[in-house]
Formats: C-alpha cells, sequence, structure tokens
C-alpha cells in the first residue's frame, strides 16, 4: 500500500480523479435520461469486445481492446433496443438479458480463448489502482503512468465532444422527439453516448475497476442533481463531486489500508448521503427545518393575530402568556414562537399580561387584513357558505403577501367589512 | 465475478508468474470432481449439481416471472451485488463459510438495499433507475472495502469461500445445499400458490387493488422478497451477475409463448428448471455459470424466433399476409373503378392502366394477378384482364366495404375513432345496424353504392 | 334518507400546493353524477380522494353516513385506462374475475360463483365473446368495457368511473351511457368525470362543478347553468391560483 503523500500517492489521486470526471461528465446525460442502469449494462457488456479483441488482435495494445469494447458496447445497445421495440420486450428486462448475455459471453471466450496466456487486458474489473504509477509511457519525452494517459484523453474526448454537441446533448435528454424534428436525430445522439459510456468504461477499467466505473457514471451526477437545477451548473458539479471522491477515497483507503476503488465508491456514496441530507433546496434535514421555521411563522402569527383579536374587542381583557400558549395547541412550539416574539420586540409583557408593541400591532393587522380580506374574497366570489370560510382562511393568511393583499383588495372591491360584519383593519 | 478478478489482479501481483492460474476459482467442475462419488443422496456430484441447478432455475422461473413483469428485472441484479456486505460481515462474525450464515447476512444487506432504495425514491428527487445503481455499486463498493478487511484480517489466508460466492462455485455443491434448494424452492412456490391472486391483482392494477382495500406495499415488498431470497441463495452457486440473469431470461422467454399468467408461471419455472440442468450438463470444460446462462440465452432467442404470436418469423409470416390481402382488396377496387362506367358489364383492362391506377411493385401486381387467375376472379387476354362473374361480384363488396369505412370514419366516428382491423371484416358485423343503413343511403344518394346480388350474377362455378 | 355520498371539508394537496379546496357536499342515492370542470380542476383527484388513494389534507369522507373505510365493499371503481400495462398477460375474464377479489379476501380463490358473476357482468357490458382473449388484443373501448365489467363485478353501490370516454368510439360511449342508466334505474349511484359539456343534459341528471373547488352541486337542470358554467369555466381563479402557488412557494425556498 503505497504511503499517503508521495509521488506514486500523488499519481493514485490524479489517475482516479481524471476517471472520475469522465464518467460523471458522461454518466450526468444517463442519470437524466433515466438510463442510469445502462451504464451498468455497457461496463458488463463489453467483455466480449475485449476477449474477441484480445483473441485476434493477441494483443493487449490499447487500440484494438477499445475497438472491440465500443463494437460491443454498441451491438448490447441495439440490441437493447431491438428487442425493446420489436419484440415488446420491457425495457429493464431487455436491458437485463443483453448485458448478462453477453457478459456470460465474455466469461466463456475468456475462459476458453485466452487459455494459458495471462488475460491482462490492463482493463478488467476490481482494477489495481495500486499499482497505475508503475506501468508508464513515455509520452513526449516525460514518463507518464499509462493509465493516466489513458484515462487523460477519455475525459479529453468525453469533455470536448460535451462541449461541442452541448446544446443537442442537453435538448435530447430533455426532448427526444423534439429533438429529432429539429435535425438533431435523437437515436444518433444515443448511440454517440453509449458509445463514450462504452469507451470511458473499457478506459476507466484498468486503474479502478468495472464497480467503480458504475458508481462514477452514477453516483456523483445523482449528487449534483440534488444539489443543482441548472444542467450546466450539474454537469460540472458532478465533475468536482466525481474528483473529490476520488481525493477522499484515497486518503480513507490508504489510512484504513484498504481497497482504494471500494473506498472511493463508499466515499462518492457518503457524498450522495450528505446530499440527501443537506442539500439546501432537495435535502431532508433541509426541508425539515424548513418545516419548523414555517410551523414556528405560522405559530407566531397566529398569536399575533390573537392578540390583536383581543384587543380589537376593546375592553382591558389582555391574554397571559400561559393561557396564549395553551390556545395555540401549547408544547414546545408555541413557547419558542413567544420567546421569538419577546425577543423581537413585537410583543411585550405588561406585568404577567402580554401586549403587542407597536411593530407587532402593525404586522398583526396586515394578518387580520389578508384573513378578512380572503373571507370575503371566498364568500363574493367563489359563493362559499359563510360558515366554511374561516378555515381556509386561517390556513391562508400567512401565505398572503402584501401584492395578493392589493390584488384581493382590488377584487373585492373595497369592502370595508367581511362577510361576518368585522372591519377589515 | 471477484475471483476472475481476483485471479486476474493476483496474477498481475506478481508479473513474473503470469502463467500460473487458478481454474477452479471460475467455477469449472473439473473432472476430479465430477467422479466424485459421495454422502447420504447417493449421487454423484454431477448429479448434484444438476439438480440443485434445476431448483434454482426453477424457484428464479417463477419469482422472475413477477419481477418482469412489474418492470422489476434489475432489482434481481442490485439485490445480487449488496448482498456483498453482508455476506462479508457474516463471515467475519461467524468465522465460517456456513452457507445459512452467509445467507442470511447477504438477506439482511440486500433488504437494506430495497429499502433504500425505495426511501430514496420516495423522498428525493432521485429517480428510481439512479437509485437502484447507487445501491448496486455502494453497496458492492463497501462490500469490497470489507473484502480486502476480512481477507487481510485472515493473514492472508484463503478467502477463495467468499469469492466463489459471486463468481458461484457450483462444484461444491453439498447434500446440505440441496436440501437447502429444495426448502427455498418448495416455500417459494407455496406463497406464489397462496397469494397467487392477490400478487397478480397488485401487479396488474395497483391502484384498483388499493381501492379494495388491499395492502399493497405489504404485498409488493412481499413479491420483491421472494426474488431477494432466491437471489441470494443461489449466489454460491452462479455468481453475482449471472443470478440477476436467471432471475431475467426465464420469464422473458416464457412471455414470448404465452398471454395466461398461470402458464406464464409455470412455463418460466421449467425453462429456469431445464436450461439450468441442460447448462450443466454442457458445460463440460466450460464455467458451469456462463454455460447455465448461454443455455437460458439461447433458447431466448431460439423462442423469439419461433414463438407464436410474438416471434419474429410469426410476424413476418402475419404481415406478409396482410400486405398480400390489402393488395389483393386494392387489386379488386383497381378493377371495379376502372369498370365501373361499364357496369353491369366488364371490359378488357390492359396491364399498363392497371398499374398507373395504384403505386404498385410490378412483381407484387404480377404475383397478385397470377393468383386472382387462379382463383377464377379474372381472365387472361395476351397483356389484358377482365374481371369474372365471381370476380366482378368480389370487386363490388371490396369497393362498398371500402367507402363505407370511408364515410364512417369522416361522418361518424369523429376523431375518437376506435380502432378496428377494418379490411377484416365487412362493416356489417362491425357496426350497429342503422349506422349500416345510414351508410348505404349515403352511398346511394352519392351513386356511389356498389350493386352485388341484384345485379351481378352470383358464381356459376364453385370455389 | 341518508346521503349515498358525503364529503365535508375536504382538502387535498400535492407537495403542499392544494389542488381542492374546502370541498363540501352530499349526494342522494340513486343518481348518474357528471363530475365537470376544465383540465387540472382536480376532478380525479376528488374521486382518488374519496377513494382514499390520495391522502386528505383536512376534512372526511362517508359512504351512506359512515367513514369510507368501513364501506369499501360498497364502493366501485373503474380507474383511467392508461393507468395499467395493457400487455400484461391476463385474459379479459381474468380481469373481470379481479372485481370480486376485495370480496374473497385473503387466500380464497375465484370458484365456479365468481366465474358466473364475471361472465354475466361481461354479457351486461357486451363483451362475452372477448372473455378468452389477452387484454393486449383489445380496441381502447374494449379496455373501456373490460374495466366497467370488473367494476360491476365489485357488486357495489356506489360506482365511480375516471374518464370513461376518453379515446372510446362513438357506439362504445353510447353503450356504456345506456349501461349506466340502467345502473341508476336499480338505485346505484355511478360518478362519471367527464369532458363533454355538450352530453352533459343528456347523460347525467345530476352534476358537480368544479374547479379547484366547489362550484356547484345539485340536479342538472338547476345547477347546469350558464351562470354556473361561467363560474367553473371562466376566470376569476386567478387568485386561487396564485395564493395555492404563494404557499408552495414560500414552503420551498425561504
Amino acid at each position: 500500500m503505497p504511503a499517503i503523500l508521495n509521488a506514486e500517492g500523488l499519481w493514485i489521486v490524479v489517475i482516479a480523479a481524471t476517471t472520475n470526471a469522465a464518467c460523471a461528465l458522461v454518466g450526468s446525460f444517463l442519470v437524466l435520461r433515466r438510463l442510469s442502469m445502462m451504464g451498468d449494462a455497457l461496463s458488463h457488456a463489453v467483455l466480449p469486445g475485449l476477449a474477441a479483441a484480445f483473441i485476434l488482435s493477441g494483443s493487449y495494445s490499447i487500440g484494438p481492446l477499445m475497438l472491440g469494447a465500443v463494437a460491443a458496447g454498441l451491438v448490447a445497445t441495439l440490441l437493447i433496443h431491438t428487442l425493446h421495440h420489436y419484440a415488446r420486450v420491457p425495457g429493464d428486462a431487455s436491458m437485463g438479458v443483453v448485458f448478462t448475455s453477453l457478459f456470460a459471453l465474455g466469461v466463456v471466450l475468456v475462459e476458453q480463448g485466452i487459455h494459458g496466456v495471462h488475460f491482462d487486458v490492463k482493463c478488467v474489473y476490481e482494477g489495481t489502482l495500486e499499482l497505475t504509477p508503475f506501468w508508464t509511457w513515455n509520452v513526449l519525452g516525460y514518463d507518464l503512468p499509462r493509465a493516466f494517459v489513458v484515462t487523460g484523453g477519455a475525459l479529453s474526448i468525453n469533455a470536448l465532444l460535451v462541449a461541442l454537441l452541448w446544446k443537442e446533448l442537453k435538448l435530447s435528454a430533455f426532448d427526444p422527439a423534439l429533438a429529432t424534428t429539429m435535425g438533431f436525430s435523437a437515436a444518433a445522439m444515443h448511440y454517440l453516448l453509449m458509445t463514450l459510456v462504452a469507451m470511458t468504461a473499457v478506459a476507466s477499467f484498468e486503474a479502478v475497476g468495472s464497480i467503480l466505473v458504475v458508481a462514477m457514471l452514477i453516483i456523483p451526477p445523482a449528487t449534483a442533481h440534488l444539489l443543482a437545477d441548472r444542467l450546466g451548473a450539474m454537469v460540472l458539479l458532478a465533475v468536482f463531486i466525481a474528483a473529490l471522491s476520488a481525493v477522499l477515497g484515497y486518503l480513507a483507503g490508504a489510512w484504513l489500508d484498504t481497497n482504494l476503488a471500494g473506498m472511493i465508491t463508499v466515499a462518492a456514496a457518503a457524498l450522495y448521503g450528505l446530499a440527501v441530507l443537506f442539500s439546501p433546496r432537495h435535502g431532508l434535514v433541509s426541508a425539515a427545518r424548513r418545516n419548523w421555521q414555517i410551523a414556528l411563522r405560522v405559530v407566531s402569527e397566529d398569536l399575533l393575530a390573537m392578540l390583536y383579536r383581543v384587543e380589537e374587542l376593546g375592553g382591558q381583557r389582555r391574554l397571559g402568556a400561559a393561557e396564549a400558549q395553551s390556545a395555540l395547541g401549547g408544547g414546545l412550539l408555541a413557547r419558542w414562537a413567544l420567546a421569538k416574539l419577546l425577543r423581537g420586540g413585537r410583543v411585550e409583557r405588561a406585568g404577567d399580561r402580554l401586549e403587542l408593541t407597536a411593530t407587532g400591532r402593525e404586522s398583526a393587522r396586515q394578518l387580520v387584513r389578508s384573513h378578512r380580506l380572503w373571507e370575503t374574497y371566498l364568500v363574493k366570489h367563489l359563493g362559499l357558505p359563510l360558515d366554511h370560510v374561516h378555515q381556509g382562511a386561517h390556513r391562508t393568511e400567512h401565505y398572503i403577501g402584501r401584492q395578493l393583499r392589493d390584488q384581493l383588495q382590488q377584487e373585492v372591491e373595497a369592502n370595508a367589512a367581511d362577510p361576518h360584519g368585522r372591519e377589515i383593519p | 465475478m471477484i475471483a476472475l478478478w481476483a485471479s486476474v489482479s493476483d496474477a498481475r501481483m506478481f508479473p513474473t508468474d503470469v502463467h500460473q492460474r487458478s481454474t477452479t476459482t471460475t467455477g469449472r467442475i473439473t473432472p476430479s470432481q465430477t467422479h466424485d462419488h459421495s454422502t447420504m443422496t447417493g449421487l454423484t456430484l454431477s448429479d448434484k449439481v444438476t439438480l440443485g441447478a434445476a431448483l434454482l432455475g426453477g424457484a428464479a422461473g417463477v419469482v422472475g416471472s413477477f419481477a418482469v413483469l412489474r418492470r422489476r428485472s434489475l432489482m434481481g441484479d442490485m439485490l445480487a451485488h449488496a448482498s456483498l456486505p453482508g455476506v462479508c460481515l457474516a463471515f467475519a462474525i461467524t468465522e465460517s463459510r456456513n452457507l445459512v450464515g452467509l445467507s442470511i447476512g447477504a438477506l439482511v444487506s440486500g433488504l437494506a438495499a430495497i429499502t433504500l432504495v425505495t426511501l430514496v425514491t420516495r423522498l428525493t428527487r432521485t429517480k428510481e433507475d439512479a437509485a437502484i445503481g447507487i445501491a448496486l455499486s455502494a453497496f458492492f463498493g463497501l462490500g469490497i472495502v470489507l473484502l480486502s478487511a476480512v481477507t487481510r484480517s485472515r493473514a492472508g489466508g484463503n478467502s477463495a469461500g467468499l469469492n466463489s460466492y459471486l463468481l458461484g462455485e457450483p462444484g461444491n455443491m453439498v447434500d446440505s445445499d440441496l436440501w437447502l434448494l429444495s426448502a427455498v424452492g418448495a416455500t417459494v412456490l407455496g406463497v406464489v400458490l397462496l397469494l397467487y391472486k392477490e400478487f397478480k391483482l397488485v401487479a396488474f392494477d395497483p391502484q384498483f387493488a388499493r381501492s379494495q382495500g388491499w395492502p399493497t406495499l405489504a404485498i409488493d415488498l412481499g413479491m420483491m422478497a421472494a426474488v431477494a431470497v432466491v437471489t441470494i441463495i443461489g449466489l454460491p452457486i452462479v455468481g453475482v451477475i449471472l443470478m440477476a440473469a436467471m432471475i431475467i431470461l426465464p420469464a422473458a422467454t416464457a412471455r414470448l409463448w404465452t398471454n395466461r399468467l398461470n402458464v406464464l408461471l409455470a412455463a418460466a419455472g421449467a425453462i429456469g428448471a431445464g436450461s439450468a440442468a441442460l447448462g450443466v450438463r454442457l458445460s463440460r470444460g466450460l464455467p458451469t455459470g456462463p454455460t447455465i446462462v448461454l443455455t437460458g440465452t439461447a433458447l431466448f432467442l431460439l423462442s423469439l424466433l419461433l414463438a407464436p404470436g410474438r416471434g419474429v418469423l410469426a410476424r413476418i409470416v402475419a404481415e406478409t399476409q396482410l400486405r398480400l390481402r390489402i393488395g389483393r382488396e386494392n387489386l379488386l377496387r383497381s378493377f371495379y373503378e376502372l369498370n365501373e362506367p361499364a357496369l353491369p358489364g366488364t371490359r378488357l383492362i390492359a396491364y399498363d392502366e392497371l398499374r398507373a391506377d395504384r403505386h404498385w411493385q410490378p412483381w407484387l401486381l404480377r404475383w397478385l394477378l397470377e393468383q386472382s387467375i387462379r382463383r377464377g376472379l379474372i381472365e387472361r387476354r395476351r397483356d389484358s384482364y377482365q374481371l369474372s362473374p365471381l370476380g366482378t361480384r368480389r370487386a363490388a363488396e371490396a369497393a362498398k366495404t371500402h367507402r363505407m369505412w370511408e364515410i364512417y370514419m369522416m361522418e361518424f366516428a369523429g376523431s375518437a375513432a376506435d380502432h378496428v382491423d377494418r379490411s377484416a371484416d365487412t362493416v356489417e358485423h362491425l357496426l350497429p345496424e342503422g349506422v349500416v343503413a345510414a351508410l348505404e343511403q349515403r352511398l346511394a344518394a352519392e351513386g356511389r353504392l356498389p350493386a352485388i346480388a341484384a345485379d351481378v350474377p352470383a358464381s356459376p362455378h364453385a370455389m | 334518507m341518508l346521503p349515498a355520498l358525503e364529503i365535508h371539508d375536504m382538502t387535498v394537496a400535492y407537495h403542499r400546493r392544494p389542488v381542492l379546496w374546502d370541498i363540501d357536499l352530499a349526494v342522494p342515492e340513486g343518481k348518474l353524477v357528471g363530475v365537470i370542470g376544465p383540465n387540472g380542476a382536480g376532478k380525479t383527484t376528488l374521486i382518488k380522494a374519496v377513494l382514499g388513494l390520495t391522502p386528505l389534507a383536512s376534512g372526511k369522507v362517508e359512504i351512506y353516513g359512515r367513514p369510507y373505510r368501513q364501506q369499501r365493499r360498497l364502493v366501485g371503481y373503474v380507474p383511467q385506462r392508461e393507468s395499467v400495462d395493457w400487455d400484461f398477460p391476463v385474459t379479459v375474464r381474468d380481469v373481470v374475475l379481479m372485481g370480486c377479489y376485495g370480496r374473497l379476501g385473503w387466500f380464497r380463490r375465484p370458484g365456479r360463483a365468481e366465474r358466473q358473476i364475471a361472465d354475466r357482468c361481461l354479457e351486461q357490458v357486451g363483451m362475452t365473446s372477448f372473455a378468452r382473449r389477452q387484454i393486449s388484443q383489445l380496441s381502447g373501448g374494449q379496455q373501456q368495457r373490460v374495466f366497467l365489467a370488473r367494476a360491476l363485478a365489485e357488486e357495489a353501490k356506489i360506482y365511480f368511473l375516471d374518464e370513461p370516454f376518453a379515446g372510446v368510439d362513438a357506439a362504445t360511449e353510447s353503450a356504456i351511457v345506456n349501461l349506466l342508466q340502467s345502473m341508476r334505474h336499480s338505485g346505484k349511484t355511478v360518478f362519471v368525470v367527464h369532458h363533454d359539456l355538450q352530453t352533459v343534459r343528456e347523460y347525467f341528471d345530476y352534476v358537480i362543478l368544479l374547479n379547484l373547488r366547489l362550484v356547484a352541486c345539485g340536479p342538472v337542470a338547476e345547477t347546469f347553468t350558464p351562470d354556473n358554467l361561467h363560474k367553473t369555466y371562466g376566470g376569476r381563479l386567478t387568485l386561487l391560483d396564485e395564493v395555492a402557488e404563494a404557499m408552495r412557494q414560500r414552503e420551498r425556498a425561504r
């Protein structure tokens, strides 16, 4: 196991990051087109292509292998399409039939055709990330790890094609039919994408193995999809997350002295888990926090409105803190809401009673106004019976901002009183 | 699978020793094993393997049918991958290769993966396919990490047990495995028989099932659990990827042959068992797992070619017949329309005139003309043709049907026209009587109603 | 007499955005009821909420005075045709038999009595000769008839049909309407989600006019008026929509 921060270690991180980035770049389009499992399918289906290329060419130079793998990938894509569209086999089943069969064929070819010869296609499976720095090629006078040259090439090709065909890929991912009618054949884009996937998978096998390829095709794009709402941002983020997974996975793997490819996959999955929980817009924790805040706002606004209505009744009666809290259902939420109002200077204590401050009274007035305008609107324009509007308005008042209030004002044409006969403040 | 990878990477770890490779780890039954007579069932190893594979194939075919129908074909693939961390943990805890212990570990992590997929799909914007892919690769990655830890903690000891769990090692089949397989097979079969009605309803129309008060989520989970149990029991025999194939292939093959669910289940079970047994028999010198799958693939392809209804040949035949029938009807209508001014008399019509009337492919027109002559519908004078009395009658019928459909489509059906095979039957059989009468009136009013029985004498000779 | 269906203060929300507001209605027994409204008015949602397929944000549903859960056997359902896979390997009769499953309960198989019911229901929709066909060979109108026969096999008292006339030929439409009317005459209550305003008077004797909220509910003669139609299809709803959108927006992003 390499030390963490020597030259080999750095190379390993660079190679893993390059590989991951190449995968995430094309994977983004797979995930968006709901073809994630094509990544899994193709990375298995290329095996017979690799084996056949090896048997035919008798060598494991990258050219023939790449050719064989891409050919097998295209054959698999075509077969899946044919089974689905012409034999009416459901899409997922045709995928399953094709890739498992091709994989089985590949295993048999490897076993039978490559007897006694070391089937080191420089490509297959679990990957030997740990060893990649030691196989070098001389490129322009520099000794570079072969894996880096190969995956760097894949990354460059992917980046170049994605940049060149950006709008075509975007359109055909979003609306294949429209893309076709506009002259960018969606089928052509599909096969191009699958070619890139097969090519990237094969380029990456040697370094990281097939499972990390599948992981990187799917997990970073899915993570990015949770974080970004625009395609450009999503793709860039996916590439960044993929590279980050390589760094984190390498550090953890080297520290724990365990399989690096597996650890990088785990790192990517962990990042996905974090995004599921904490994505600012789509995360579960963020949503829970938002719910709490909304609930808090609703309760404190209800409290304000309640105090306002009590004031409105005239007389000297004021609510006490405990009384108000229990009227709102009590519990943590009500206590918290009251504390927030007191802190924000919208309510103050007068002895053991609660009193609205000037700012508090103004916001309460707006709320009650929204409530009564809405009630008026419901009765006047939707013809709802009088005894049904309060509940709805009670729920809705918190969401009616100034603009909607003005619109309501116009719709109800300056009624001075709500349908229950109370003044609209 | 890992075994293959491991053997590859092992070889690479020791670059000087490139020719040394273990072959048993790749799941081949070696000759010494096949002659190993053994123990209480009194079966040879190869018989045992055949029997075990058949049991597994049968169970996988039955549970796979529901997975395929429910569009969950890749669930087996995911489950198989996702079981690795459970297997490793079970191995680390029990310190043994006990099949039951490992299977329980596998089942636990497989079910955890299913739960995660369900939760992620419901709670986040990640779609189901991506969720399956994530669970598959993340669990497998974790499994590889655990595997390397387990292997290392045993001081470079033999991890072939775990490795073979991933590519499958049918040659290791022992009596207790057979009993386990039989028990699981019987249980699965029992559950499917008992819950046949419930599974069928939920697989076909879950919403309707819910409106009747069925707990659809629980029934759905039951279907998935059945797949999970069979998948995990099968892992040690055929390995991860190929187990996924055993779930999908028999059901996909059987679906080509039948349109009945009960037949489908029986056929998928039989096909699964048969192809597994046949695969084992064919695998002399070949790795067993892949041979089983390739046997299944061959059966699938054969069915794809030959199955009635859905098979390629059957569809080519049906399509050709349809094209010929349309061609025959078009020819008759051409004759009728070219004759129409002269009716009830008929005249000689030159080949070129016929050809110009429609866009014919010359070979098709020639062939249809020959056929019509043989059927006594037309007569030939050099390169011209004339309708026989029988032909006149048929031509009038064809023209009438066509014209009535035309009007019906335009006037009565509106845009919501039901698609019916309109050349198959005559209008009279398909439409309500009132509509037919109205259509006839319309045609008569336009002077385009072909006269059939009244003016044209019936054919003097029999068909 | 108890109303067949009663809905109190029902609000339904998708992703917190209300799609039905405070619905309140009661329909007496023995009516053929059209559920009418523009696209996106919540017609299908209304049916699904009544059947417990969509959770209620508030309110309750009663069938003959008791909660829906206790009265499930009294309710039959015809979902939209597109909701199932018509390539599924079952025959027409199998599908119709599914209507009896709820009554049979766990484990019991349909027997001769159920098969007789299924055959009778198929006869009622004029599909007897198709009983042994696989469902993928049916046309749209025939599929709809099969679904209707399945609902008949539920032997319910109240039926909910979701767009039974969508993509159906004229002959089937009139056959279905005749059948529904004869069901009404035998005391059943039938709710039909319907689009075509032209045929409302001809088909139904009761209507529910819906557009996010209940516009009107009552006998066709009194309720299906130009004024109510204007309320259902005309403007004036922009604010309702905007408030719903504001609720959704505020809850999504602070």
